[in-house]
């Protein structure tokens, strides 16, 4: 088992309930090949840096989750036959992304706002 | 006859030294950087979206790997743009 995170832009033409359903979709289908949700993070509508098949906002998703290493080869097939999916992209979490993802869900500074200041 | 238009000063001046860069992350023992942070990424960019380099930065070459990553993981999201003008 590995920790993974995926994020998916969806199209902005999509309806709150198409929105949720398609959320529900990928975290059951997570579900039902043995992983594990462990956050899911809906940003909602925000504007891309550039357009994409000629849209300029898009619906962002963010879905924590762990599973076998063969899933991410499922899922890939399932996103790319959906068409109301801009872009997507699964990226694998070692032990610190864990760690901060954790501390900055539960508002504990991360140390890279500090920076800033 | 002796120069007139030589100045001398009173205290020997010093030659200005510059702060010693650092590495951010090895200071402040950051040891994992966002792709989702675009407002903080974009500290490590040049007002055309370029990356900045090393020399400049300050980076160790661990973390300006780790940095150059998260960058390009961004703008495939569209987090942050791959070419612009007037970035910050």
């Amino acid at each position: 088992m590995n920790n993974y995170e995926l994020m998916v832009i969806f199209t902005p033409v999509l309806s709150e309930e198409d929105y949720k359903a398609a959320q529900k979709k990928y975290a059951e289908f997570v579900k039902d090949n043995g992983g594990t949700v462990l956050h899911e993070n809906p940003w909602g509508l925000k504007s891309l840096a550039y357009p994409i098949q000629k849209k300029t906002t898009g619906l962002y998703w963010v879905l924590e989750y762990s599973a076998l290493s063969d899933f991410n080869e499922k899922l890939k097939i399932q996103i790319l036959r959906d068409e109301t999916v801009l872009r997507f992209m699964a990226t694998k979490l070692d032990k610190y992304a864990v760690e901060y993802n954790a501390k900055r869900r539960s508002g504990v500074p991360t140390g890279t706002e500090k920076v800033g200041a | 006859m002796a120069k007139t238009n030589e100045i001398k000063y009173l205290t020997a001046i010093k030659p200005e030294k510059r702060a010693k860069k650092f590495c951010r992350f090895k200071k402040y023992g950051i040891k994992y950087i966002d792709y989702k942070d675009a407002e903080f990424l974009k500290k490590f960019l040049n007002e055309q979206g370029k990356l900045l380099p090393r020399r400049i930065t300050g980076n160790s070459l661990k973390y300006q790997r780790k940095v150059s990553d998260a960058v390009k993981k961004a703008r495939q999201m569209a987090l942050l743009p791959y070419v612009t003008d007037l970035l910050k």
